[in-house]
């Protein structure tokens, strides 16, 4: 079993979770979170080394480094491990963020340690989501991922955080709920009449045997549930509450990462599974997605809460992304996936950036505050490449995800794709305004506040995990093509078999 | 070609920005003026050089045996791919215009580079706060600007023009502690993202039909079996349109797809060009510091838009539609530009309009240009006015900001008289305005009167409304010369406060874009530049009548500007009290931006997106609330069923034992 380099995604979190246990101080706190994702990352950039190496030697199935050891032989469940391009990408995104998250929570206070054990429990949901190929476990690591927000917002929180927190895990496991029903379901048509059934996904996807209705019905009940997590309109107003109460590396892992997983389910389970349903439905929910990109856009324009917009900029940019999956064609998916990569990046910077600028200032509203280029200039500066990159700067990760999800929409040529298409092409100047506003109001002009002029400029924790972050998005900004060739493999139409995929 | 040099010209600015915009900081004022002037002025040479190259050096792979301008891609490496023949390339294309284009962004870039070493200081030498910054800023523009003219595809050509864009933005907030700075960065940047917007769709029209970006592919045919050598060809245009002519392609309300999509394209250069109505922008850039105006306001980032049709334009002369509404728009866009600049009273606002007005007749000249009409006169007339216009616009903007930098104001009140404090600045100036009224044998009157002509083959009613226009350019410049070299003397006369001129950095980029603008005219550009890259023979198509007309009407306005402002007189004033209408308009821009703040501020942000916001937090979100509270309720209702009270359960049993066994009886029988 140790024999699997991806079991190590799992088990180092688990060490780490027992070393946290141990530790007596601060420092000792600090050294294992940061030693753990460290090491974390590096196995991260080794897997995507080795998976390179491998598909460059022609390694054609759909997934590499497959495992399966049995875990409860009455109800077939595995604990069935695989990746792709994909889940790599997905991975180094989430070993990066929580590297980066770690250090911008240097100073969290009160109970650093129990802190800590809560966020090392959601990475170990999150880096188990992405490993498993196995529906159940799949699911048993998403509840794990969940559960943890409640605490760490409900606790280390700012604001309306009881209402917050309640208010998000309950969205959130409102849309479990869904899924594991739609999950269920799709168990009991896993396999052809008189066959053993099974919970692995590539298993169900060679067998292919759900029917028709049954897709109509399945379908919409996961796409949904992981919709919720993927702040599909109208189910996103968890997000903003969420994100604006939630502790500086929980905005950022949640952003960065867990809302990810919600993008990634719906294209690995309800799309891959559930093909037909897929190209038939697509349609419903593409209006749903695409009233989200445009809406979430125009929401942001007129919030005064830095964590407000930065929320609804990610309904925004994740309306996106499942925009882009339902378009069921290689380049828009490869471009959904790039865009998952470059928001989960530019937005965790966001929210590192937020808060490092609250916990100097001690408000997020941004008609309290005023030229802080003049006082910290660090931080500003890279508030302003972090805009940049979210108004689709090329030469930084928003733009290519962007425009191959545009290239890709487009090549559908009929009204309906193309009018939505076009619709979601006008959020390029909608971000642009509520971007700009931000920067001109906080970073420009004069300092609005006096007392703020005594502030200091970011420390070298901070500095690391932003300069980290933002290497990070100009290196897909300026070379996406090696990003992009390791995604697109898995959407190539032999592995993909959506109808009508090209 | 070896591409060791083109790498250079692109390669040299990035790194000088990244050099400057890390380590500036780290280095003295004077070292990171000195670097980035050093940095720039290699890139200068060498794309002299790799010009001089293409034009002259006769290599086979530039210029065929008849003597036609070939097109040449000296790289293009893979960038993105979408799919299988869908791929975004970073290159470097060569042919006449992006050689001339060059040139010309080289040369105002080093001028700019050395004039800000002289003018980002004050009087005592100080130099000023972010002085580093704005070099590395200037880096980054030349470097985006030079990928954009040298770009092999129209993607290419779009990632710099967004970049093109961005760095504009920063350069027009340099100063970011003023708000009308601020604000006036992000209205550029938001109109040309609107713009940019018609761009991408008409991109993404484009190539979904066509199959590819590759100008090359687009406009012109391979020549022989050379892999990169290409020639620009009507015919593979011709094989473009019949992809629009086929069933595939549809219609779209009434106009077939590859008119929206050049038009959409258009809409891009209009953005940024500055054409109406989407010009609001510019005259608010001016915030910026003075060289930037004149570098990228005034000489290369505003052409981009005439560029880029420049660069379409064998598809362009596909569509005639396309054509007639560039040509309109240009039009109109001209005159307006021109009135509004005769009532402006910041000086870089009237040359702001001036430029407005002056690429405007770039585009109308595109517009007007066909190959039946003196050869496609109009094209070449077209760039040759924009290398002209480069030189003397950007050399007014210097002097601008010269006369600035003396005095502290934009306004032309705060001036009059400086000719005596600043006779190198008034020479030059005064040529500028010479050449930007056309007057011979300076270089606006070569290349205007090109344009003149070419209006004049296209329709008579094109011709006398440029050449009107032509008028009031001549009118308005000496309108600013004489403002504020003439007028009346200037109060501060004696002593240290005197205004005088500028150290030598900034007057030699003054002498040096005079001397271009005066011998501009005479380089036989029909030679290198042409819309099918064959050698034109200007002076088979010029024309006399035109030549004398245009000249006559460039000295009425001029002596109409000289009887009213050489001297201190109520002429000016009865003249604004007779049309007092036309002169508010005209001095309020035509309430354009007013338009533009109702639209934005009452319309989309008070009846959008608050709606929007105010639905999504109390509606969308009501209804989650909801769902928690009915939960809340409901719990709360039937809590009172678990009472613990025995007495109670027991009844509650027994009634319920009864209704079963009724319902189970009733079932039964």
């Amino acid at each position: 079993m140790f024999s699997n380099i991806l079991i190590y995604f799992v088990v180092i979190p688990l060490v780490m979770l027992g070393a946290l246990g141990l530790c007596r101080n601060i420092r000792q706190i600090r050294a294992v979170a940061v030693t753990g994702s460290l090491a974390l990352t590096a196995l991260s950039v080794y897997l995507l080394v080795e998976y390179i190496a491998l598909r460059g030697a022609g390694a054609t199935a759909p997934m590499l480094f497959t495992g399966t050891w049995s875990w409860f032989t009455p109800l077939n469940i595995n604990l069935a491990v695989g990746v792709d391009g994909i889940s790599v990408a997905m991975l180094l995104l989430s070993s990066i963020i929580l590297l980066t998250g770690s250090f911008a929570s240097w100073k969290i206070q009160p109970m650093t340690k129990e802190f800590f054990l809560w966020l090392i429990l959601l990475s170990t949901g999150v880096f188990g989501f992405f490993i498993s190929i196995d529906l159940f476990t799949m699911f048993m690591f998403y509840e794990v991922a969940l559960i943890p927000m409640y605490l760490l917002i409900g606790v280390w929180g700012s604001g309306n955080k009881n209402y917050s927190a309640m208010k998000l895990t309950l969205m959130l496991m409102g849309g479990s709920a869904f899924l594991m029903l739609g999950l269920i379901g799709i168990y009991y048509h896993s396999a052809p009449a008189g066959e053993p059934l099974t919970w692995n996904l590539l298993e169900i996807a060679a067998n292919s045997s759900i029917d028709k209705s049954w897709q109509y019905f399945l379908f919409p009940m996961t796409f949904v549930g992981f919709g919720v997590l993927g702040a599909m309109f109208p189910f996103h107003t968890w997000s903003p509450d969420g994100h604006a109460s939630a502790p500086t590396a929980v905005s950022m892992l949640h952003a960065g990462v867990l809302m990810k997983l919600g993008g990634y389910g719906c294209f690995r389970v309800a799309i891959y599974l559930m093909p037909e349903a897929a190209h038939d439905l697509a349609w419903i929910f593409l209006i749903l997605t695409g009233i989200s990109v445009v809406y979430g856009a125009f929401s942001a324009c007129v919030q005064t809460d830095l964590k407000y917009i930065n929320a609804y900029s990610s309904v925004s940019h994740c309306g996106l992304v499942l925009f882009a999956i339902l378009m069921l064609n290689t380049t828009a998916m490869t471009g959904a996936i790039m865009q998952m990569l470059s928001h989960g990046l530019m937005t965790a910077l966001f929210f590192a950036l937020i808060g490092m600028i609250y916990g100097r200032t001690h408000t997020r509203d941004i008609r309290l505050m005023g030229g802080l280029m003049q006082i910290m200039p660090f931080l500003a500066v890279c508030y302003v490449i972090a805009g940049f990159a979210s108004l689709g700067l090329p030469g930084l990760s928003g733009f290519v995800a962007e425009m191959t999800i545009f290239v890709g929409s487009f090549e559908h040529a009929d009204m309906f794709h193309r009018v939505f298409t076009i619709v979601a092409c006008c959020s390029i100047v909608i971000t642009a305004v509520y971007i700009l506003r931000v920067v001109g109001k906080l970073l420009f002009g004069p300092v609005y506040d006096q007392h703020h002029l005594a502030l200091t400029d970011a420390e070298w924790w901070e500095r690391t995990s932003t300069i980290t972050l933002i290497l990070c998005v100009a290196a897909i900004g300026c070379f996406p093509n090696f990003f992009a060739d390791v995604i697109r493999f898995t959407f190539s139409p032999e592995i993909f078999t959506v109808i009508g995929m090209h | 070609m070896e591409a060791t040099l083109p790498i250079l010209i692109l390669a040299i600015p990035l790194f000088m920005f990244l050099l400057l915009g890390l380590l500036g900081n780290k280095m003295s004022h004077k070292m990171a003026g000195i670097l980035g002037t050093a940095g720039m002025g290699v890139t200068l040479v060498l794309a002299y050089i790799t010009a001089f190259t293409y034009f002259f050096s006769g290599n086979p792979d530039f210029v065929s045996a008849e003597g036609q301008h070939l097109q040449y891609v000296v790289f293009n490496v893979d960038w993105l791919q979408f799919y299988k023949d869908l791929v975004i390339r970073i290159g470097f294309l060569l042919d006449p215009i992006s050689a001339l284009l060059l040139v010309v962004i080289t040369t105002i870039s080093f001028m700019v580079h050395l004039y800000s070493n002289g003018y980002m200081r004050d009087h005592h030498g100080v130099y000023e706060r972010g002085f580093q910054r704005f070099y590395a800023f200037l880096a980054l523009f030349s470097f985006s600007m030079l990928g954009l003219v040298v770009a092999t595809n129209i993607f290419q050509m779009y990632i710099f023009w967004e970049l093109v864009g961005a760095s504009s933005y920063l350069l027009i907030g340099f100063y970011y502690i003023k708000p009308s700075a601020v604000s006036a960065s992000k209205k550029a940047f938001i109109v040309t993202r609107f713009a940019d917007l018609g761009f991408l769709i008409g991109i993404l029209i484009l190539s979904y039909y066509t199959g590819t970006f590759n100008f090359t592919d687009l406009t012109s045919s391979a020549v022989a079996d050379s892999s990169n050598v290409f020639a620009v060809n009507i015919a593979t245009s011709e094989h473009i349109r019949n992809i629009f002519a086929s069933s595939a392609a549809p219609v779209f309300m009434g106009g077939s797809v590859l008119t929206w999509a050049l038009v959409l394209i258009f809409m891009g250069g209009m953005g940024k060009s500055a054409m109406l109505p989407l010009h609001i922008w510019l005259p608010d850039a001016m915030e910026g510091p003075t060289p930037v105006s004149a570098l990228i306001h005034a000489a290369t980032m505003v052409v981009a838009g005439v560029y880029l049709v420049a660069r379409l334009f064998p598809l362009y002369l596909m569509e005639e539609t396309a054509l007639v509404i560039i040509t309109v728009v240009g039009a109109i866009t001209a005159f307006y530009a021109a009135m509004v600049a005769c009532t402006q009273v910041d000086i870089k606002r009237v040359l702001a309009f001036s430029t407005i007005s002056q690429i405007a007749f770039m585009m109308v000249s595109l517009g007007v240009a066909r190959p039946e009409i003196h050869e496609g006169l109009g094209y070449m007339a077209s760039m040759f006015h924009l290398f002209t216009h480069a030189m003397f616009k950007a050399l007014l903007f210097l002097g601008a900001g010269a006369l600035i930098h003396a005095i502290g104001s934009n306004d032309y009140t705060e001036m009059h008289g400086l000719r005596k404090y600043m006779p190198i600045t008034h020479i030059t100036f005064l040529i500028g305005c010479l050449a930007i009224a056309g007057i011979i044998p300076f270089s606006g009157f070569f290349s205007k009167d090109e344009i003149l002509s070419s209006c004049m083959g296209y329709n008579w009613v094109a011709y006398v409304w440029m050449s009107l226009v032509a008028g009031l350019t001549a009118f308005y410049m000496f309108r600013l010369y004489f403002l504020i070299f003439w007028w009346k003397e200037h109060p501060v006369r004696e002593g240290h406060h005197a205004p005088h001129d500028q150290p030598w950095t900034m007057s030699v980029p003054l002498i040096f874009l005079a001397a271009v603008s005066v011998v501009a005219g005479f380089v036989p550009f029909g030679n290198l530049v042409s819309w099918n890259g064959e050698p034109y023979d200007f002076m088979k198509h010029f024309n006399w009548n035109v030549a004398t007309v245009s000249l006559v009407v460039a000295i009425i306005g001029i002596g109409i500007a000289m009887v009213m402002y050489r001297k201190e007189n109520p002429l000016p004033d009865k003249m604004q009290r007779a049309f007092p209408a036309l002169w508010r308009w005209c001095f309020h821009r035509f309430y354009w931006d007013e338009l533009y703040q109702f639209i934005t501020h009452k319309i989309i942000f008070a009846r959008v997106c608050r709606p929007i916001a105010w639905f999504d937090r109390h509606v969308i979100d009501g209804t989650m609330d909801g769902f928690a509270i009915v939960t809340n309720k409901v719990s709360w209702a039937i809590r009172g069923l678990q009472s613990g009270r025995v007495q109670m359960y027991v009844w509650i049993y027994l009634i319920g034992a009864l209704l079963l066994g009724t319902v189970t009886a009733v079932c039964l029988l």
